[in-house]
């Protein structure tokens, strides 16, 4: 299983993809730069991590797709090849058109940092058939997902609605919505067969007993046996 | 020569930060404010071109490609 982990400048949650992929699941991890031309030879997963990348300049994740790396990227996206974005790599992810709607400031303006509820939506490479409801750790200020309302019944519609904020009981509702998303998703898939995957949630922040929970492992272990 | 391509929030698209200015303007004392919408003036400074509409289709192209993002965004061209 080989796994690569994309580093644009700004970039500062890829310490805990690698021990995740690595250490935990167990995959062959390179690092991937954003001035490389290609991806190493016979990668399964392709991840582009959070932080802030190029600042937030612009926009988050705006500058990022002009990077050399990105064409590589899209032509891996294209021939279903499995491609992650966490936080500010779901948001480099919209902004290159690979996942559709965008993100935007927190409706409530604050940086919402702490553990939050999603139920899955929809099954596919990182997400199980039976629903399912994890609790994973988010650190964003710019995570609410806007799509218009008819993008947004079309990729209910297509299964590509993969994650919503929920409470504890697993019901999505207004309060359990940390950032005002619509339809309080919190992760949709995009790709020819469903192996674009954007998230803001850190499920590489949560794969591990010791840092308090494995909720987010399952994603990885899913897609690592899928690739 | 300069170009400015203004960008704004869709109304549609609720704006917290321009939630956060109003406020912040009733704190000061400010009367009266109903409203305040936050955006971008990204102006670019240009070799000469004499065709104004080639610019502007330009700038236009510039906006859809990067200086925008078209599920959030409009922009406006002023050469």
């Amino acid at each position: 299983m080989r796994a690569a982990v994309v580093l644009f400048p700004g970039l500062n949650a890829d310490a805990e993809m690698v021990r995740t992929l690595g250490h935990v699941c167990g995959a062959d991890v390179s690092i991937v730069r954003h001035t490389d031309t290609a991806l190493p030879a016979g990668v399964d997963l392709v991840t582009i991590p959070g932080g802030f990348s190029y600042g937030d300049y612009l926009r988050c994740g705006a500058l990022a797709k002009v990077s050399p790396i990105v064409p590589a990227l899209r032509a891996h996206a294209e021939r279903g090849g499995h491609l992650l974005g966490v936080c500010n790599g779901f948001q480099i992810l919209t902004e290159m058109g690979l996942l559709p709607g965008a993100l935007t400031r927190n409706l409530h303006r604050r940086f919402e940092c702490g553990d939050v509820f999603v139920r899955v939506e929809a099954d596919g490479p990182f997400t199980p058939k039976s629903s399912a409801r994890w609790r994973l750790p988010i650190a964003h200020a710019e995570g609410r997902y806007q799509t218009t309302p008819e993008t947004l019944r079309q990729l209910e519609g297509e299964g590509r609605i993969a994650l919503r904020y929920c409470d504890a009981a697993g019901e999505v509702t207004d309060a359990a919505n940390p950032n005002g998303s619509v339809g309080n998703v919190a992760g949709v898939y995009g790709g020819p067969r469903k192996n674009v995957f954007g998230l803001m949630p850190h499920p590489e922040r949560c794969s591990e007993e010791t840092i308090g929970g494995v909720d987010g492992r399952v994603l990885f272990d899913l897609v690592l046996a899928a690739a | 020569m300069k170009a400015t391509v203004v960008v704004r929030l869709k109304t549609e698209v609720l704006d917290p930060q321009g939630d956060a200015v109003s406020r912040a303007l009733g704190k000061l004392g400010f009367t009266g404010v109903k409203g305040v919408r936050v955006g971008k003036i990204v102006e670019i400074e240009l070799e000469h071109e004499a065709d104004k509409t080639a610019l502007a289709e330009k700038l236009r192209t510039m906006a859809d490609e990067l200086l925008a993002n078209p599920v959030i965004e409009d922009y406006e061209v002023i050469v």
